[in-house]
């Protein structure tokens, strides 16, 4: 019986015989909002960090996006406190303004750290990005990272395995974002519970790194402990572009032939369409092309007064306010090509504000270089600093009570964008169309 | 952290599905460096209707809160475990949580017992009548004064962490040697 990928990495990654399992990090990822508390603990105890180098800060949940001081004196506390906890704990951190900072998710992959057969952790549930390149990556919590911090180690119990294939070829115009979108609708928000997802199949395999990492990236919506995709040529090539020397022990990280997983989903890539979310759960999901359903549960019903939507409205009759365009989930250079080129060329609607949030440093700077920064504020968006925004709004980036959004980012929970606001996730090509026309329309039928 | 032996006490119902972390704290709160005083923060947006299922008087005090399926899902937050706690909670029953919340559930003393739905509305029922449960992790069980007895299995070394109040990372620290070998292993 052959193994998985997941089992390849798990195996070698465990430092002993014993139980419970241990799990050895590779790389740790730490930001300003969860790592407060796990510094503290290390002191607290008289702790020291055990592997400093394998350990990597960046600021981006808190960072303003305009330019300026941070205003805000308890997101200044909380940035001042993880400088001062990497200088004492020497740890590298690419601060604001580094020219190398931006979301965690997106940096790591950029400065060539994330590498296939790694185990990444980071205090935040998006670290399941990571795993597109083939590594084991997922979110932890706050006493995780101090427990980390502390023996460079985990106490984990060994998670299932699901394999969730695409199979055929995806139409023009749809997205990694519908394809991961799609899969939640049909597995739903714990579908993925207490698994490891490895994608596969052909549309998986056709995906660039930057698709692929908007797949992984979502894997925690359906509940899943972290995603996976087996690396090839297409991951060789990125990490080449981004400094990494490639191993040739990294072409045996895939999934036996004949290996089995606790269980299987197919998804059929040939019939997905651009997907739009009408309520409060990522599961809650409809093709732009349908409806807003009847609600067949309590949860669906609340969501339908909370999202202020009737059964059987048309979703390309639902308005927006507002556009977002970022988050470690569609914040890369290819997400923003993707939506320039939907705008070129056009205005923002008059009754709509839109905003581009670039998901790093790197990835503002590349855009500006092939101009789309123009070509978004020409068409009357704003273009912003990088960090998390309003993903989750815990900068000033948020949505008025009421205020409908459309929005690249993975959480269309109550209040996610802003207490009362009402999130709609689609793809960026989706949010740059909705931005224009003023409310949700299919990017396909566009010229 | 605290131990945690056997809790008796009223019980708050949330009988709602998919409870996400951001509804448990939502971010403006995840500003502060402090692990404590989160329990004033707890369903804040929630906590503004008078409806809301965790004002009722009747559920005051309760260390015991019974809920729905998929329990923290969402955004990794420990913060969540931590208003919880600080706001009275000690045992969570409900049919699933997500991973990660159970995880820093058990970090931070709070109890995430998982029972089938067919158990959790027996116990619904129980409590309807007659409002109190004790939550035994020595006997793993929860019981109910008028006799209901639903037994639950919580991972051991959960169980243990709980039962006994326990600091993980002096743990793996005592594994240490194995630690070492491995990353000398490696090179």
């Amino acid at each position: 019986m052959g193994t998985t990928l997941f089992e390849k990495i798990w195996s070698a990654h465990l430092v002993d015989d014993e139980q419970p399992p241990l799990l050895y990090v590779d790389l740790h990822l730490v930001h300003e909002v969860t790592s407060p508390q796990a510094f503290e603990g290390l002191r607290l105890a008289g702790r020291r960090v055990r592997r400093p180098d394998l350990t990597v800060a960046t600021m981006d949940h808190n960072v303003p996006t305009e330019p300026g001081p941070v205003r805000d004196p308890l997101a200044r506390q909380q940035l001042e406190t993880l400088a001062r906890n990497c200088e004492e704990f020497g740890i590298t951190l690419y601060a604001t303004g580094s020219g190398r900072e931006g979301i965690v998710h997106v940096i790591g992959p950029e400065l060539g750290l994330t590498q296939p057969g790694k185990t990444i952790v980071c205090g935040d549930s998006h670290t399941s990005t990571h795993g597109a390149f083939g590594a084991l990556a997922f979110g932890i919590g706050t006493s995780e990272v101090e427990h980390v911090l502390a023996t460079q180690c985990l106490v984990a119990a060994k998670p299932k395995t699901m394999r969730l294939r695409f199979e055929g070829e995806l139409p023009p115009g749809v997205t990694a974002k519908d394809m991961v979108l799609g899969a939640i609708g049909q597995i739903g928000v714990a579908g993925g519970a207490g698994h490891v997802i490895e994608y596969a199949g052909p549309a998986i395999e056709a995906l660039s790194m930057e698709g692929r990492m908007t797949v992984c990236n979502m894997s925690i919506e359906a509940g899943a402990r972290a995603g996976m995709v087996a690396p090839d040529e297409t991951t060789f090539a990125y990490l080449r572009a981004h400094g990494v020397e490639v191993r040739p022990e990294w072409r045996e990280l895939r999934s036996d032939p004949d290996a089995a997983f606790d269980s299987e989903v197919v998804v059929d890539a040939t019939t997905l369409v651009p997907q739009v979310t009408w309520g409060t759960s990522p599961a809650m999901v409809a093709p732009v092309d349908g409806v807003v359903p009847e609600p067949s549960s309590p949860e669906e019903r609340r969501a339908l007064a909370y999202m202020d939507l009737r059964p059987g409205t048309p979703i390309r009759e639902i308005a927006v306010d507002r556009v977002f365009i970022g988050s470690c989930t569609n914040a890369r250079i290819e997400d923003l090509r993707a939506a320039a080129a939907v705008v070129s060329g056009y205005r923002v609607a008059p009754t709509v504000r839109a905003m581009v949030v670039p998901g790093s440093a790197a990835v503002k700077r590349q855009a500006e270089e092939e101009g789309l920064d123009r070509v978004f504020t020409e068409a009357g968006f704003e273009w912003r600093q990088a960090g998390c925004s309003m993903c989750l709004g815990m900068n000033p980036d948020v949505l008025a009570p009421g205020e409908r959004c459309a929005s690249t980012s993975n959480r269309n929970f109550e209040g996610r964008q802003g207490a009362g606001g009402r999130t709609h996730l689609v793809s960026p090509a989706m949010a740059a169309a909705a931005a224009i026309a003023g409310r949700f329309v299919d990017v396909r039928e566009l010229g | 952290m605290r131990p945690l032996v056997s809790v008796t006490s009223r019980v708050a119902v949330l009988d709602r599905a998919d409870v996400d972390t951001d509804q448990i704290v939502p971010k403006q709160f995840l500003k502060r460096i402090e692990r404590s005083g989160y329990g004033a923060f707890l369903f804040f947006d929630w906590m503004k209707d008078p409806d809301f299922e965790l004002r009722r008087p009747e559920y005051a005090g309760a260390q015991i809160l019974v809920t729905g399926r998929n329990f923290g899902c969402g955004s990794s937050r420990e913060h969540a475990a931590w208003a919880l706690e600080d706001y009275g909670f000690r045992v969570l029953l409900a049919p699933s949580f997500s991973d990660i919340f159970r995880s820093n559930a058990v970090k931070t003393g709070l109890a995430p017992v998982e029972l089938p739905e067919p158990a959790l509305a027996a116990l619904r029922e129980a409590v309807a009548a007659r409002n109190e449960l004790t939550v035994d992790l020595e006997a793993s069980e929860v019981r109910h004064p008028d006799g209901l007895v639903v037994p639950f299995a919580l991972d051991p070394y959960a169980r243990e962490t709980l039962l006994f109040g326990l600091d993980d990372i002096a743990r793996t620290l005592e594994r240490e040697p194995a630690i070492a070998a491995f990353e000398a292993r490696r090179g």
